[in-house]
């Protein structure tokens, strides 16, 4: 999920080719205090443009504690984004406040009704205790997603290499979002040219569970891609395992073995996402699923 | 008249057996008589050929109303010898002068008066940039100016399409006699490639140094025996304009893109083995490819048989690392190809003769299996325009991309999709200088266009992780992106002639309308 | 819409535009100057003309100065600067 400065005409006009996931249109921190009024006409008709259709996007609203929100709502709405992304989220009040405004967007831009969805950032110590509130009250939530500036001086805490601050809370979201079903986030890594950190980091939290990782630049889509797209052998074993767990299940086993390994249905749905990622990387051209 | 690729090329610019473009191979057999220089013997051993100012030689070079003297670029933007000469000429009151220059820039502007006020009234050139391509846009020029390839300004010489009264060249060094290199020196620029046809087909030749050397100064590019005048004059260019002393890499993320999927496109094309042979322009994205190479080289364990064309710094430290056997040198960009050029035994200067002449006998762009290349515009029938921007004033130079485009096996043309609100890949190009004939592919940020012409590279590349579109559907990315751009207006009077490297003419400029 | 005090917006950067309007008496004086004059400008005044005429703005003096903006920045720029030259920040109608 790659930031863009939505009030830079010169990004927002090819952005999208660079084959991000997704990209977070960004209101708040990107732009200053006194182009917020100008980047929210410049979200409106990018939306509009029709320049980013087939590209999923999101827009960080600013904070429900700033006098732009409500009307970021409104102009992200109207143009049609594919969801909003709340920052500083700490209680599910927070998020049932824009929740409220996205509604009343809704209705008045005739946009179809719940179809904007809510990602929750995380950025403080009271929101990752309250992770498993914020990723599960409501249905318009599709994921949560950890903000490392903010967290790491609220906890006072100091960013190291290892980010070793961050492990508590890394843990805490994925394990949340796990429960609550709904997708998560992995924060920035903020130095652009120091890709070793960057493919550390994102091995990590790959390794931990996370589904996906905010970026903000351009140049760090291909390390995140290359460690989120799943291995030549993963792929394979992982077929290996769904064809002989199908060749199996006719037989009626449930238990059985695949390259001297036991296997189980509980094994079935890792395969079954390694398969279904490795397809949508583009790293897997078969028709297993 | 309309040439084969259907551009109207006006009667009156056919004349004295002036042909329109047939095609990029068209001049195959063609018999023709070299021209030869009148000059004037230097008998006298004591005699010096030492003068003091450039007015003197062009005194005793009996330089007259209606002549022809002739440049080189390759002290790039830091060239002070073009503008040195012609305030010479024209303090003495010469007029109807025609310049011929490998290329025209930036560090020439002050020369446009003399366009206005009559002294200059022709200009050949491989190029032409700011100031002087605006002013020939609008009419300024008395006569068409003539655009030719570095091939082509070769051939125009060796056949006397235009003869050279004077030469100037400016040489970091020289020795009494003339002998003068493109190394050592304050002004170091590594070779002197372009000015090698001169020296020989002009009738008068004067060495322009700011650093005269002890006797002899070999090896030479330019021979003292070929050099009538040596001129020392207090610098002849600025050097930090002459050569970048850090050529910086480019990080804007859309040139890497389409730096990345042309090497991509390398990588999975026939002639990517062992030996093979590359040159790219040092434009942001061109110069970037080679970066992209050298993990592909090292996946499949081979070397580069040889690297040519201007020369920078990533060609020079894949030599250095043992990936390219050599470097064959036609002009420097940056310091580290003027070190390379200057101390490495496998890295060589050549003419610009050797380099692309289509007429003689052995061409080095014929041995080049890839070129990437640089466009302003790309149509539909993948036409390139190196030379008119779209607003139709001349900005450009087809440099050597005319002649490397013919000759290379594999022809690469990366560019972004559009400039600004410019699109590049466009309906039709305003001005042909490179015919899609001799032009491959078309790499953009958006994705790759396989010229149906080369149906066997298209299969080569079904299995390319590049996204491979149809150079219409790119046309329609780039419409979609930024609208349909609005004819341009021009009057009816041709400004300059592009002609192709065989000369023959393939495309007129107009003047534009205010 | 009535315009109140005169405002910009926009950048100098490349593929942007900066507009300045003005409250002006009689009708939409324009004056536009970019880098793409040539090909697109014909469109730049067709749309920058489209826009004011959507806030039903009839009287301004408008000045662009472009740099190759595509036309959902230039909207966007033309729009920011009308409404705050009408101090309209909130409840925009966004259409």
């Amino acid at each position: 999920m790659m930031f863009l400065n939505t009030q830079r005409a010169g990004l927002v006009k090819d952005a999208f080719v660079y084959g991000a996931d997704s990209i977070i249109l960004d209101l708040e921190d990107a732009v200053a205090e006194n182009q917020k009024d100008s980047a929210r006409f410049s979200l409106f008709h990018t939306l509009k443009s029709g320049l980013y259709d087939g590209t999923e996007c999101f827009v960080r609203i600013n904070g429900t504690d700033t006098r732009y929100w409500r009307e970021d709502i409104r102009a992200a709405v109207a143009g049609n984004c594919d969801g909003i992304r709340v920052p500083k989220c700490e209680t599910a009040s927070d998020i049932h406040l824009v929740e409220d405004e996205i509604a009343k967007a809704e209705t008045e831009f005739g946009i179809a009704p719940g179809s904007t969805l809510i990602m929750a950032a995380i950025e403080s110590p009271r929101g990752v205790i309250n992770a498993l509130e914020l990723a599960s009250c409501t249905p318009r939530l599709m994921g949560i997603a950890l903000g490392a500036g903010d967290y790491i001086r609220t906890l006072h805490a100091k960013m190291t290499e290892g980010a070793e601050a961050m492990l508590l809370a890394r843990a805490q979201i994925v394990l949340a979002a796990r429960a609550a079903d709904v997708m998560c986030f992995d924060a920035v890594h903020t130095d652009i040219d120091d890709e070793e950190g960057l493919v550390r980091q994102t091995t990590l939290i790959r390794n931990m569970g996370f589904d996906g990782k905010s970026i903000i630049s351009p140049k760090q889509i291909a390390a995140v891609h290359r460690i989120f797209t799943p291995e030549q052998a993963e792929i394979v074993k992982a077929e290996r395992l769904i064809s002989t767990y199908m060749d199996n299940k006719r037989t009626g086993v449930g238990v059985f073995t695949v390259d001297g390994q036991m296997v189980d249905v509980a094994m079935l749905e890792g395969a079954q996402r390694t398969l279904r990622l490795a397809k949508a990387s583009g790293a897997y051209k078969g028709d297993m699923e | 008249m309309r040439n084969s690729i259907g551009r109207e090329i006006p009667a009156q610019f056919l004349r004295g057996g002036r042909e329109v473009y047939q095609g990029p191979f068209y001049r195959e057999g063609y018999i023709y008589q070299k021209a030869a220089p009148s000059v004037r013997a230097s008998v006298s051993p004591r005699a010096s050929k030492v003068v003091s100012s450039l007015t003197e030689a062009i005194i005793k070079c009996g330089l007259r109303d209606g002549m022809c003297v002739s440049f080189h670029h390759h002290f790039r933007d830091g060239d002070y010898v073009l503008c040195m000469v012609m305030d010479a000429i024209a303090a003495l009151g010469i007029k109807d002068i025609t310049i011929c220059a490998s290329s025209l820039g930036d560090a020439h502007t002050s020369i446009v008066k003399y366009m206005e006020d009559g002294t200059i009234t022709g200009i050949s050139s491989s190029g032409v940039r700011g100031a002087i391509g605006e002013a020939i846009s609008l009419g300024k020029l008395k006569t068409p100016a003539m655009i030719r390839s570095h091939g082509g300004r070769v051939r125009a010489i060796e056949c006397g399409d235009i003869h050279i009264d004077i030469a100037f060249i400016g040489a970091p060094t020289s020795d009494c006699t003339g002998n003068a290199r493109g190394k050592g020196g304050k002004s170091d620029c590594g070779v002197l490639s372009y000015s090698a046809v001169d020296a020989r087909y002009a009738d008068h030749v004067v060495v322009v140094t700011d650093c005269l050397v002890e006797f002899p100064n070999l090896p030479a590019s330019i021979q003292g025996i070929d050099v009538d005048y040596v001129v020392v004059v207090d610098e002849v260019g600025d050097p930090t304009k002459i050569t970048n002393a850090t050529l910086r890499y480019t990080t804007d993320p859309r040139e890497l893109m389409i730096a990345d999927y042309a090497a991509r496109i390398m990588r999975h094309t026939p002639y990517f083995r062992d030996g093979f042979s590359f040159q790219t322009g040092g434009g942001g994205p061109s110069l970037a490819v080679t970066r992209f190479l050298r993990p592909y080289m090292e996946e499949l364990g081979i070397k580069m048989g040889f690297a040519m064309g201007g020369i920078t710094r990533p060609i020079v430290e894949l030599l250095e690392a043992g990936f390219i056997r050599m470097v064959v040198d036609a002009q420097d960009f940056d310091l580290a190809s003027v070190k390379s050029v200057n101390s490495c035994p496998n890295h060589v200067e050549i003419t610009t003769a050797q380099y692309a002449n289509p007429l003689n006998k052995g061409a080095f762009v014929n041995r080049l299996d890839y070129v990437i290349l640089g466009a302003l515009e790309v149509d539909l029938d993948f036409h390139v325009n190196v030379v008119t921007g779209s607003d139709g004033i001349i900005r450009g130079a087809p440099g050597g991309h005319v002649d490397t485009s013919a000759g290379s096996r594999c022809s690469i043309i990366v560019t972004p999709l559009c400039r600004s609100r410019i699109p590049t890949i466009r309906d039709r190009v305003l001005t042909v200088t490179t015919p899609g004939e001799t032009v491959d592919i078309v790499v953009t940020e958006v994705g790759v266009a396989v010229n149906p012409r080369r149906p066997d590279l298209l299969e080569a590349l079904r299995d390319a992780p590049v996204p491979i579109l149809t150079i219409e559907e790119l046309k329609e990315r780039a419409y979609a992106l930024v609208g349909i751009p609005d004819p341009i207006r021009f009057t009816e009077r041709v400004v300059a002639l592009i002609e192709y490297r065989d000369g023959t003419i393939i495309d007129v400029v107009y003047q534009i309308a205010e | 819409m009535n315009l109140h005090h005169t405002a910009v917006a926009g950048t100098l950067e490349s593929s942007d535009v900066l507009v300045t309007v003005s409250p002006g008496e009689s009708g939409i004086v324009l004056s536009l100057q970019s880098t793409v004059i040539r090909e697109f400008g014909r469109q730049i005044e067709q749309t920058v003309r489209r826009v004011l005429e959507k806030h039903e703005v009839t009287d301004c003096e408008i000045t662009l100065v472009d740099h190759g903006a595509i036309d959902c920045t230039l909207e966007a720029r033309v729009e920011c600067a009308i409404f705050r030259a009408a101090d309209r920040e909130d409840r925009l109608p966004w259409r």
